[in-house]
């Protein structure tokens, strides 16, 4: 999960990775923009190889949710 | 697959409107770091707008105009004419046979309009090459023409920065020297709500409620029914799937070694994009030409638009090129085309409608 939640921060650019736990709103973050859904879509592709859709990240609340997707 | 032999572009040329937008100054609806983040994601630092008078047929003609007078072309000698737009000058008539008259072509000369987006110089490509590898056609020409910067709301972040407006012609003649060339087109309509204009058709005709502005997502993203939008990131799940994928199959089924394309020549989507698959297939970057920067997204034109504007002097003798294009359907096409001394104009500017004559 530690390390999910850092690749996670340096892929939509967050740079306070030290405050981001599993339980974080993503929405909710300052750097969160439209652009990260893209960001986030290319990192689910490149680290899991794992597709995830527009849909899927609006309906994630926390980064669990979006890890879970991950590791399904 | 489709196949071709004996068929190929021999001259090609380019026009853009003359009005240049800075994308870091395009719009003051939002803040100016998030233009700058968005900007700099996508990679369009300038465009081309088309003013209130110039449609996708100006920039076309200008373009065909250009090819005609450089390469001393006989406008009787053109039998075939292909207009390929999404963004065409009325409902109806076809803008091709508009054209025909425009440019001084015979009536004997077949004209007719294909309406594809971003994949469709593939899709009209084919098309020529098929009419004119089996028909008796003398010389074709292919005009590609688009004004997106007239479909997209300058309010809704995720299309605002992105598209411009570029035509380009080319001439299609017959001619032993062109060896073999491969298509693959592809379609998958379950996907045709991912890029769409969804009023002011037929389906759902125009009415003031579908020219009503409004508040699309939680990004307080605005535009109207009647305005282009994009599910930007679908579309690039789609694309970094399926394009890798067809590239590979179709060297595979032409049986084209990677090392003898010369040039690979992508839509210029968004530069956010075309890296993550040139990343993704480990491609060689000096092989990639790109226009993204300087022209955006212009659907369908952005493929020859970069061959015109970044190939210009590279194409004598025999080149190799491979084309790779996706888009509103969704559909996707990879070409393997030969070129053979393709002579390429200079881009010619246009302004209310006409081309600015040097």
């Amino acid at each position: 999960m530690k390390d999910f939640i850092e690749k996670f921060a340096e892929a939509i650019e967050v740079e306070d990775v030290a405050a981001l736990t599993a339980e974080t709103k993503f929405h909710d973050l300052d750097e969160w923009s439209s652009l990260s859904v893209m960001l986030t879509i290319a990192f689910f592709d490149e680290e899991y190889d794992k597709q995830i859709g527009e849909k899927d990240i609006r309906e994630s609340e926390t980064i669990q949710d979006l890890y879970n997707i991950a590791t399904a | 697959m489709l196949t071709f032999q004996g068929v190929g572009i021999t001259a090609m040329a380019g026009a853009v409107p003359k009005r240049v937008i800075n994308n870091y100054e395009y719009t003051e609806f939002f803040p100016a770091d998030q233009v700058k983040e968005v900007v700099d994601k996508v990679g369009v630092f300038e465009r081309r707008f088309a003013d209130e008078n110039t449609c996708s047929s100006d920039l076309c003609y200008a373009a065909a105009n250009r090819l005609i007078k450089d390469n001393n072309i006989d406008r009787n000698e053109i039998d075939l004419l292909i207009f390929l737009s999404q963004t065409p000058d009325y409902r109806m008539p076809a803008t091709s046979i508009i054209l025909q008259e425009r440019l001084g072509l015979p009536k004997t000369c077949m004209a007719f309009d294909i309406q594809m987006g971003c994949a469709g110089f593939c899709y009209a490509l084919s098309v020529a090459y098929s009419m004119m590898q089996n028909g008796n056609f003398n010389k074709a020409l292919i005009l590609d023409g688009e004004t997106r910067s007239k479909v997209y709301s300058p309010r809704d972040r995720r299309s605002a920065f992105i598209f411009g407006d570029a035509g380009v012609a080319a001439l299609i003649e017959k001619n032993d020297v062109f060896k073999k060339s491969w298509f693959s087109i592809n379609s998958d309509g379950s996907l045709y709500d991912l890029i769409m204009i969804k009023g002011g058709g037929y389906r759902n005709p125009s009415s003031p409620e579908t020219l009503t502005e409004k508040v699309v997502d939680e990004y307080g993203n605005m535009r109207s029914d009647e305005h282009g939008y994009m599910r930007g990131g679908d579309v690039f799940n789609f694309v970094i799937r399926e394009i890798p994928r067809n590239i590979k199959h179709t060297l595979e089924v032409s049986g084209v070694d990677k090392d003898s394309i010369d040039y690979i020549v992508f839509h210029q989507a968004n530069n956010f994009i075309n890296s993550y698959i040139a990343k993704k297939m480990k491609l060689d970057n000096s092989k990639i030409p790109h226009t993204i920067e300087k022209f955006g997204n212009t659907s369908s034109v952005s493929v020859p638009i970069t061959i015109i504007s970044e190939l210009k002097d590279k194409l004598d003798g025999d080149k190799l090129l491979l084309l790779s294009a996706f888009g509103v359907g969704m559909s996707w096409a990879t070409g393997i085309v030969p070129f053979h001394n393709c002579r390429i104009s200079d881009i010619v500017e246009v302004e209310n409608g006409n081309p600015i004559e040097d």
